[in-house]
């Protein structure tokens, strides 16, 4: 992937904010008694999990502390945050992995639950593949939220990205045919797909999504190349389940984290990670067309910890 | 996720229940497994933290060491706590002595305040209100377009334009609802972050200007830990009435609902179950303790079921279901009445049986209009088709299919459901043997 070859001071910025929080815990944990006792690690984990990394993978960087702890490896607030540091950059081993895009057209399906980012998402990356001289169409498949085809139109026409599209209410597997069919005769390089919002709760709605994927599929063998799930930072532990499901329904290539620029820290995405070994392709920052990075497991986990 | 944490829970105080008496050591660790549970259920931890201590407090010594039951007695504790900190039900808006009477919302980006507004609008349209709807979001592309959409939807008129300033749209708003004697006007806002201050600035000035009478916080269940931060700063920066929170229809345990409650002190007005503009319901605290603690919802359960069966109906189908000899026609009913319900699915889900067991077969997670099809086939079926649905083969499925517009697939699905209701409908028969009465099954399930 060429495009997005450096983190902006957008991101960094933005994960300022979070940064300062773990380390000022830190500081403040350890100055609590200096030694590693069982007030400690409660308010390590307390800190942790305020990051929604989730009561399991705090409890497992507790045990991790401890051990360090009886090996007299832990005894400045440096080390801990060190420990922490390896800890979480070892979970995401493996998160980063670029985009496929080596077919033409190479077909992106953007899915998740309602009002994640889907949207926004297809039109900055849209403009992003644009920016880098890559040729893209657009599909509307969301039918059913209302004006959801305006809101893709409008991004469309801002990044100046074609976007197909039906009436409203019409079946979303008639679009993508459409898209694919426009995709191909066009001879475009991307071709992103906006769904409607679902819960992955709703089996009906998870199965036409696995009907969207068996279209594309059925006419550009190997479509679609990347089947990502937005999912929204404030997001807390459902973000598990919503992977889980998403994955066992489509079968996902990767996940997008978007809304980064908030106060809240995706720390959801270190367990959907571990338990799915889904990469983490994308982070969005902002609601402007610029505002989406590829995704750096550093930065991420700088945003954590002090450097 | 969802079914682990009930187990969890269910195992631990199964174990306490052996015990017949507690001891401190018993609590301790009943309280550990609902501390993680509420973390798992995304409360904040600091919320989290407050809550053990005060269910220790109430516990120890008294209420669980004296009872004859502690498991329950600890579960009882626990949820009344919950649901004293949840707060009241059925928190009303209400209508100013002068109209119109003027709503806000405001929230982050994609929490579902446009729709919320709509269905807000529809809540008073059906108390035979006239709302206004004012689309103050000028900056998402098509979110007028969106509000326009769903007014035009419910016949509710809508004032606003992308062209126009937010305040200019909810003055506008307030002359045209004087003009035609229309209240409430219900203020769409755009979604923002609750650290970007020109933006906070702008509710500020709205504020200020229009003097709304109600100010929500629109809040998606399933926000996590930073629910407490994103509603603090709206309600200090802005100041909230009261809270909606959206997308409980998923299976989001949905803790962010007492950690906001808990910040802001503000009740919890409603809840958003569904994208249409009817799937909006008063806030139940009672429900949103068992959702959070993952217990069934028995008594949402049995409230639904009392509002829409006949109470003849269901002894008669428990008779069937004791005697096994349900058939499709009794299906085709079930299923309208269920419509008047909601999803079967959900309605199964808030049985503890079906959710601590195997969970409920991915098939019969139905949304309306599935069953709507549903009707439609066995419609098309002839009585004896009904009675004896083994004798239907692929020419009389062919032949189904077409008469109810539908395809061989779904005639097929609905033919599978039938079977798997039937098979869980003797799994229940023999929880009866266990729990009790199975009078007017599945309509009124044992209380555990
Ligand atoms: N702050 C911030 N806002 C974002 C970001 N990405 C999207 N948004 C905003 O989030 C809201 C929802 O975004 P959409 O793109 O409409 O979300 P969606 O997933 O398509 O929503 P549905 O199609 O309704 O399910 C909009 O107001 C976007 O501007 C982001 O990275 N940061
Ligand atoms: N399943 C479900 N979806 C909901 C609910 N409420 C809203 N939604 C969906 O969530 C998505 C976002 O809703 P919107 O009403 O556009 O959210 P918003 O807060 O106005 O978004 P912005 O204006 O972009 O900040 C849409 O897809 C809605 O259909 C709900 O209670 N349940
Ligand atoms: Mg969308
Ligand atoms: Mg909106």
């Amino acid at each position: 992937m060429k495009f997005l070859p450096a983190l902006t001071d957008c991101l960094r910025q933005s994960l300022e904010r979070s940064r300062n929080f773990l380390s000022d815990g830190l500081n403040a944990v350890w100055s609590l008694g200096g030694v590693v006792d069982e007030a400690l690690l409660e308010e390590l984990e307390e800190l942790l999990i305020s990051a929604d990394l989730g009561a399991d993978v705090a409890r497992e960087f507790l045990e991790l502390v401890r051990e360090e702890a009886r090996h007299g490896r832990v005894s400045t607030p440096e080390d801990l945050r060190s420990t922490l540091g390896r800890f979480l950059e070892e979970a995401l081993a493996g998160a980063v992995a670029p985009l496929a895009l080596d077919q033409r057209p190479s077909v992106i399906l953007v899915l998740g639950v309602n009002g994640g980012g889907k949207t926004t998402t297809c039109g900055k990356l849209a403009a992003a593949l644009k920016g880098d001289g890559k040729s893209v169409l657009l599909a509307a498949a969301d039918t059913f939220r209302a004006a959801a085809i305006d809101q893709l139109e409008a991004w469309g026409k801002r990044v100046g990205v074609e976007v197909i599209h039906q009436a409203p209410g019409s079946d979303p597997a008639a679009v993508v045919f459409d898209a694919a069919k426009a995709a191909v005769a066009r001879g475009v390089d991307v071709l992103i797909v906006d769904t409607a919002g679902r819960l992955h709760t709703k089996s009906n709605l998870m199965e036409e999504l696995a009907k969207l994927k068996r279209v594309v599929g059925r006419q550009l063998p190997g479509a679609p190349h990347e089947s990502l799930m937005v999912l929204d930072a404030t997001t807390g532990q459902n973000g598990l389940a919503q992977a889980k499901t998403f994955h066992a329904g489509v079968g996902l290539t990767g996940l997008i984290l978007t809304k980064l620029d908030g106060t809240a820290k995706g720390g959801i995405v270190v367990r959907i990670h571990r338990e799915l070994g889904l990469p983490i392709k994308l982070v969005g920052t902002g609601e402007r067309v610029e505002d989406l990075q590829p995704f750096d497991p550093k930065v991420f986990v700088g945003g954590l910890l002090p450097e | 996720m969802f079914d682990t944490l009930t187990q969890r829970l269910t195992a631990i105080f199964d174990r306490l229940r052996g015990y017949g008496r507690l001891t401190e050591e018993n609590i301790q660790e009943a309280l550990r497994e609902v501390r993680v549970a509420l973390l798992e259920a995304d409360v904040n931890f600091r919320v989290v933290k407050a809550f053990i201590e005060r269910v220790r407090a109430r516990a120890v010594g008294q209420d669980v060491l004296q009872s004859l039951t502690p498991g329950q007695q600890i579960v009882k504790v626990v949820h009344d706590e919950l649901m004293e900190l949840l707060g009241g039900s059925g928190h009303r808006l209400a209508m100013a002595p002068h109209p119109p009477t003027v709503i806000m919302l405001m929230g982050l980006q994609g929490s579902g305040k446009t729709t919320s507004a709509a269905k807000l609008a529809r809540h008073f349209q059906r108390q035979g209100q006239h709302p206004l709807l004012a689309a103050a979001d000028v900056y998402r592309p098509a979110a007028v377009e969106q509000l326009k959409t769903l007014g035009g939807q419910l016949q509710i008129p809508v004032v606003g334009s992308a062209g126009q300033k937010p305040l200019e749209i909810c003055q506008e708003a307030l002359r045209t609802a004087a003009d035609r004697g229309l209240s409430p006007v219900i203020v769409d806002t755009a979604g923002r972050l609750h650290i970007d201050e020109p933006m906070l600035e702008e509710l500020r000035t709205l504020k200020r200007e229009v003097r709304p009478h109600h100010v929500l916080l629109v809040a998606d269940a399933m926000t996590g830990q930073d629910a407490v931060t994103m509603a603090e700063r709206f309600n200090s920066a802005v100041g909230t009435d009261a809270v909606i929170m959206t997308k409980l229809d998923g299976d989001a345990r949905g803790g962010a609902a007492l950690s906001i409650r808990q910040v802001t002190g503000r009740p919890i007005a409603f809840v958003g179950v569904g994208e249409k503009p009817d799937a909006f319901e008063p806030f139940h605290p009672d429900r949103m303790a068992s959702r959070i603690l993952g217990m069934g919802d028995v008594v949402s359960l049995v409230e639904k079921a009392q509002a829409s069966v006949d109470q003849a109906k269901a002894e008669e189908l428990a008779k069937k279901i004791r005697e096994e000899s349900f058939t499709l026609e009794d299906f085709a009913q079930q299923l309208r009445q269920l419509r008047s319900m909601g999803p079967l699915g959900e309605l199964l889900e808030m049985v503890p049986f079906f959710k601590g067991a195997k969970g409920i077969p991915a098939e019969l997670r139905g949304e309306e209009s599935e069953l709507r099809r549903y009707e439609a086939i066995i419609g098309s079926m002839t009585p004896r088709e009904r009675l004896e649905p083994q004798i239907i083969n692929g020419s009389r499925r062919t032949r189904i299919a077409r008469g109810s517009g539908t395809s061989v697939q779904d005639v097929n699905r609905l033919l599978k459901q039938y079977a798997q209701l039937k098979k869980m409908m003797r799994g229940l028969k023999q929880l009866e043997g266990r729990a009790g009465t199975l009078k007017g099954l599945p309509f009124q399930i044992p209380r555990r």
